[in-house]
């Protein structure tokens, strides 16, 4: 099996002395390639910091962040930015499409940026779009998509050219639940194909999507299977 | 009765012989809750002596055809155009194991909610594994069969929902010391039987 992204003993902490505020800690996660795990846990729990810190968007206080053999504390913050783009791509709830570019720019957009030729860029955006089933629509602008459409823009650029990372944060949030259902389908397709991702989620019907469902509390990673008892609850109260 | 309403909306349809009711009952629910033959011959006797239905001599294959009356149209009707009433009560095992768990002594509630939620996720993951390995509905009895998966998918996940609200409802119950086991009363009950006299 391939690892993709490995978060080892990773903790983050806002703030210094007594007022520091723990956002993560001690966190171990691997994503092989070909699996989706999804990250649950109420507002507050430090999930969407976990997802930042995998993508190399956060410098964690302290622990590793590897990424396909890269590790993260090794690198600069330019070397970081250029794996990035070769490597993973995020979606969001709101999509995050560049309006002024159509799909097929938008999608090529960080194989551009990381010195790939125009025509080469287009064509593995191409490959990309048709991977989620809207070569029909490369050339449309997002105000031209639905929601649903430009989540699957998204998806594609997340996975364009050697990328293969997906780390998506309620990626359904802001569609309905039907279409929101369609770009689960399409993610858990592109992961089947040999991406691998974290979910980031709160609703247990989209975590059910994944592979495998680990929880976030209190910055810590919980595995349900494991003997927790009131202790932590209390602890966690 | 949802299985009497059924067989008597596929009736509505055309008359039918036993066996293709039950075919019909399948295929039309994805086949998501097995009934045997025998449950339905023994609807049918109840249609029949209610007079919903009608029943046929053989015919020359042997096949006994049900045909539905007007009263078992007027009954159909009803049923779709009216809603399904629960039982107003909690009947709900899981919510009566909770209930009951909360009242004991020494019984670690967390744990009980997690080892349910595990399941519960588990089961939602198939589901979901299960919706996922086919595409968009492409005939009635496709669309038919993910309504039943889409509602087992929402009931699991209301479960869960509904475990994460009560251990939170818990945590803050333990931290304001609510959470306290409800010892057995003592007095003696007004009513129940009473032990035989061991004089």
């Amino acid at each position: 099996m391939t690892t993709l992204l490995r978060l080892d003993g990773v903790s983050m902490q806002y703030g210094k002395g007594e007022t520091a505020v723990t956002a993560l800690s001690g966190v171990d996660l691997s994503i092989q390639a070909g699996e989706l795990v999804a990250v649950m846990g109420a507002s507050g729990s430090g999930k969407s910091t976990l997802l930042t810190i995998a993508g190399g968007l956060t410098t964690p206080t302290s622990g590793e962040v590897i990424i396909e053999d890269s590790w993260l504390s090794t690198m600069s913050p330019s070397g970081i930015a250029a794996l990035r783009r070769r490597a993973l791509g995020f979606v969001f709830q709101d999509f995050n499409l560049v309006p002024a570019l159509t799909a097929v720019e938008n999608v090529a957009l960080p194989l551009e940026l990381d010195g790939w030729k125009h025509r080469k860029a287009r064509s593995a955006a191409l490959d990309a779009l048709n991977s989620v089933e809207l070569s029909d629509r490369a050339d449309h602008y997002p105000d031209d998509l639905s929601g649903g459409q430009q989540q699957r823009v998204a998806i594609a650029r997340a996975v364009v050219g050697t990328r293969r990372i997906i780390l998506a944060d309620e990626p359904t949030g802001a569609l309905d639940s039907t279409t929101g259902e369609l770009v689960l389908r399409m993610l858990r397709r592109r992961v089947d194909a040999g991406a691998g991702g974290i979910l980031v989620t709160h609703d247990a019907r989209h975590a059910a999507w994944a592979d495998r469902i680990v929880f976030v509390r209190d910055g810590r990673i919980v595995d349900e299977r494991a003997r927790a008892g009131v202790d932590s609850l209390l602890a966690s109260s | 009765m949802s299985i009497r309403q059924s067989l008597l909306a596929i009736l509505d349809q055309g008359p039918c012989y036993g066996y293709q009711l039950r075919t019909e009952f399948d295929r039309r629910t994805g086949s998501t809750w097995p009934v045997n033959v025998g449950q339905i011959y023994s609807t049918l006797d109840r249609l029949e002596r209610d007079g919903l239905v009608t029943k046929a001599e053989a015919d020359a294959e042997g096949q006994i055809y049900y045909e539905i009356t007007a009263a078992g149209s007027t009954e159909v009707s009803d049923w779709l155009g009216s809603p399904v009433v629960r039982a107003a009560a909690a009947r709900d095992e899981l919510a009566i194991k909770l209930a009951i768990a909360v009242t004991l002594p020494g019984v670690d509630i967390a744990h009980v909610i997690q080892v349910q939620r595990a399941a519960t996720l588990s089961s939602l993951q198939e589901y979901t594994r299960t919706k996922a390995a086919t595409d968009d509905p492409e005939s009635a009895e496709e669309l038919a069969w993910l309504l039943v998966i889409d509602s087992l998918i929402f009931a699991a996940e209301a479960e869960v929902r509904w475990l994460d609200h009560s251990e939170s409802r818990l945590a803050r119950a333990v931290a304001s010391g609510l959470a306290t086991a409800v010892p057995l009363n003592t007095a003696v009950p007004k009513r129940g039987r009473p032990a035989k006299a061991t004089s």
